[in-house]
């Protein structure tokens, strides 16, 4: 068992692009989720528009990065617009079914061979996605006790951790403001909001849409930090990997992604490293366990940790169990 | 820990070696079996990566043997030749472009392409696992035809005649689809009726029908329609019974919330997905018996025999359904607890007993429609999951809660899905099928036979 190198990639990953990412998309969610209470599964659909935004405008019609982020952003509003029109005024989980169904669609088109010419079919697009951004890093990789990053990496998470922090700062402001109070009130129920005067649904797709612009952003930097895009990055998995984040950290507290990204992509590489090694060594017979199939182990119990949470611990490791009342829509 | 939640796990399963020896064994049969699936009436599910297709004579529709196909990319070449019906089949390492080419100097004397340019196609294989259907139009006389020739899969049809032709075919792979969609569709809707939980678990009973007469048939060696009976009770008992014992029946003692359960459903779909995955490998198999069966022509309709048989006992299954719910006792008390539980309590109806008998029947119906799709394409560890979307958009188009609905419901889905075909690429059928459930919760949110209700 190589133990270093075991916590060399647990820990860097802990604060890797890929949790920078998935904090991203968890700290939209957590607005949609955790304060309104709206059951958004199509955060993979945010996320990939976001992405392709960015693919398909700087790397086939060679705008400006700028342009397309704007874009991609425009894109999720619209996005958002198309979900929340029918289904915010239904029950919590018809919005819980058209999202997922929407992130489906999403992804088929992406990956569709009629428009292979446009989105590059299953393959995605791959190419210089940000070039002068990259240009721009002044550092040159970084390697400290147990963090080891290559130089573009470094970039990526110093920039999406910088990214983070504001995010998670608009959030907090929001959720002390007027706005934000409306919208737990409507968390917590609905009709006495709607009874005060205020426009139940207008306050729910704002949220739909603002958490759906977030989740954009996360795409955008997956695709900025992979230089490519793959359509199948953005299925339904996405989406539930980042249900647990939130649960997990405690959803309706700004820090709760936060932490539930860095604690879930620590578990998730410790334990696939911990079981890769046991195996490579002998630890584990290869007839119980073959290599090939740690990531399955992984999904299986990244489900059982959703499960057991959702059942033990709803509020997650910050959050507040009476403030989540998530039972009466 | 009073939850376990592996309620509908396979466990008594064997190891990952045993599963290496099988799936050799499987794989082994499987290029013939896919062979004789050349021209399957089933939506095109996953199987093993390829191409294939069926040269026929176009006047007589009957199948020409001896082509050779020519199958090439970047560092692979493949050939097949027309068995007896006409169908070929080349295995490819990987999804990508490949050119597949028909020798024309193999076809029969008197015939040729109907576009003598379309002798070399460019096919894209979307994904791994997906075997893409490639056709080539012959025409009398050796070409210079004029009708348009094409693969099925860059232009679905593009010529008036021909579009209308596929009416027939297009519309009972539609209703197969339809019951195979509403045999699954019943039991959700059923245990949303009653307990009002929104299971996203649900797929993974689909698979639990499919996966465990794949694992009595061919693992165990009992004969297929034995493992049906056999995988029919047994996903009725563990995935039904058990699970709604050992998982959602404390849920609902602790007073869990729906959202709650909602999330719960979706760990728990994971976690089962991936368990199969783990035990059953990531391939698709076929049933040992009836895989590469020929089909016959009902006028101007292809079908092949188990598919028949198949979708009549689906038929006979919802038939049942329906009249157990319309005149038995326990079926009455069912459509009671769906409209006011409380209400159903009170009057003297064992509430908790009901949504055991739904579990039940839910996860029977729900295998029947994993062994139909196993029938027609194979099994593999994420077919419930691949479909679980278009029985929420049954369920939903039907009016979520009703029985009844859900299967209305379904069939309209199967039939738009399959009929889309003609004007949609068949690789977005499931898009417009998805797209419409959209639409449908904003005209009429509480879908055909649904009561209208003030939600939210």
């Amino acid at each position: 068992m190589d133990w270093l190198s075991i916590f060399q990639n647990s820990f860097t990953q802990m604060v890797g692009v890929a949790a920078v990412v998935y904090c991203l998309a968890a700290l939209g969610l957590n607005i949609q989720f955790g304060y309104a209470g709206l059951l958004n599964f199509g955060q993979a659909g945010f996320a990939a528009i976001g992405a392709y935004a960015v693919a398909v405008l700087v790397v086939t019609a060679g705008w400006p990065l700028w342009l397309a982020i704007l874009m991609g952003v425009v894109g999720a509003i619209i996005f958002g617009l198309l979900l929340g029109v029918p289904t915010l005024r239904l029950r919590a989980d018809y919005l819980a079914i058209v999202t997922i169904a929407a992130a489906e669609i999403v992804r088929q088109v992406a990956r569709s061979v009629t428009l292979n010419d446009y989105l590059g079919g299953s393959d995605g697009i791959t190419g210089k996605y940000a070039a002068d951004w990259y240009a721009l890093n002044p550092f040159d990789g970084f390697e400290w006790f147990i963090f080891r990053f290559s130089k573009n990496d470094l970039w990526v998470v110093i920039n999406g951790w910088i990214l983070v922090a504001i995010v998670a700062l608009i959030t907090w402001l929001l959720m002390r403001s007027p706005w934000g109070r409306v919208l737990k009130g409507i968390r917590e129920d609905e009709d006495a909001v709607r009874s005060l005067g205020k426009n139940v649904y207008l306050y729910k797709m704002q949220a739909l849409i603002l958490g759906g612009v977030i989740g954009a952003l996360a795409g955008v930097i997956f695709a900025m930090a992979a230089q490519s895009v793959q359509p199948d990055n953005y299925s339904t998995t996405l989406t539930f990997y980042v249900y647990v984040i939130v649960i997990l950290g405690g959803a309706a507290r700004v820090f709760g992604p936060i932490v539930g990204a860095m604690i879930f992509w620590f578990l998730l590489v410790f334990i696939s490293e911990v079981l890769n090694n046991a195996v490579r060594g002998g630890f584990i017979s290869s007839d119980i366990l073959s290599t090939d199939q740690i990531g399955q182990v992984r999904f299986m119990l990244v489900g059982l940790g959703l499960m057991l949470l959702m059942i033990f611990r709803p509020q997650g490791i910050f959050g507040d169990k009476k403030e989540l009342a998530l039972d009466e829509r | 820990m009073r939850v376990r939640g592996t309620g509908v796990a396979p466990r008594a399963s064997l190891g990952p070696r045993d599963l290496r020896r099988w799936t050799r064994r499987v794989l082994a049969g499987l290029g013939a079996v896919l062979l004789g699936l050349g021209l399957a009436t089933a939506p095109a599910l996953a199987a093993e990566t390829g191409l294939k297709g069926v040269v026929k004579d176009p006047a007589s529709e009957v199948g020409i043997a001896g082509v050779t196909i020519n199958v090439a990319a970047d560092g692979f070449t493949g050939s097949a030749t027309t068995d007896a019906e006409g169908a070929w089949f080349v295995a490819v390492p990987s999804a990508g472009k490949y050119e597949v080419a028909i020798d024309t100097t193999t076809l029969p004397a008197g015939l040729g392409l109907a576009d003598p340019t379309k002798a070399v196609l460019n096919v894209n294989v979307l994904s791994e696992g997906r075997v893409q259907a490639v056709l080539f139009s012959l025409a009398a006389g050796g070409g210079g035809g004029d009708a348009g020739a094409d693969s099925e899969v860059t232009t679905p049809a593009d010529e008036g005649s021909s579009l209308w032709s596929q009416v027939p075919q297009l519309t009972v792979d539609g209703l197969i689809f339809g019951i195979v969609i509403a045999l699954a569709a019943v039991g959700l809707s059923l245990v949303f009726g009653t307990t009002k939980l929104t299971n996203f678990a649900h797929g993974e009973l689909i698979a639990l029908g499919g996966l465990s007469t794949y694992f009595f048939n061919v693992v165990v060696g009992l004969p297929l329609i034995l493992s049906i009976v056999i995988a029919f009770l047994f996903s009725a008992v563990v995935g039904g019974w058990l699970q709604n014992r050992i998982l959602w029946k404390p849920l609902r003692k602790r007073g869990t919330g729906l959202i709650a359960a909602l999330v719960v459903s979706i760990g728990l779909g994971l976690f089962l997905r991936y368990l199969f995955l783990f035990l059953f490998g990531g391939q698709s198999r076929t049933f040992n018996e009836y895989a590469g069966q020929p089909g016959i022509e009902i006028g101007p309709v292809l079908i092949t025999p188990k598919d028949l048989i198949a979708s009549t006992v689906g038929i006979l299954l919802i038939a049942g359904t329906i009249w157990w719910l319309l005149r038995t006792k326990d079926g009455k008390a069912t459509r009671a607890v769906a409209d006011n539980p409380a209400l159903a309590s009170a009057s003297g109806i064992d509430v908790e007993k009901v949504i055991s008998t739904v579990w039940v029947l839910g996860a029977a119906l729900a295998s029947f429609s994993g062994i139909m799709i196993g029938l027609q394409v194979g099994v593999n560890w994420q077919m419930g999951f691949g479909i679980l979307l278009l029985v929420f958009a049954g369920s939903v188009l039907g009016g979520l809660g009703t029985a009844f609905g859900a299967i209305l419901g379904s069939l309209i889905v199967g039939l738009l899905i399959q009929l889309s075909t003609l004007f949609v690429p068949t690789e977005l059928k499931y898009v417009g099928a998805l797209l419409i459930l959209i639409l449908i919760l904003l005209v009429r949110p509480q879908g055909i036979l649904g009561k209208s209700e003030r939600v939210g």
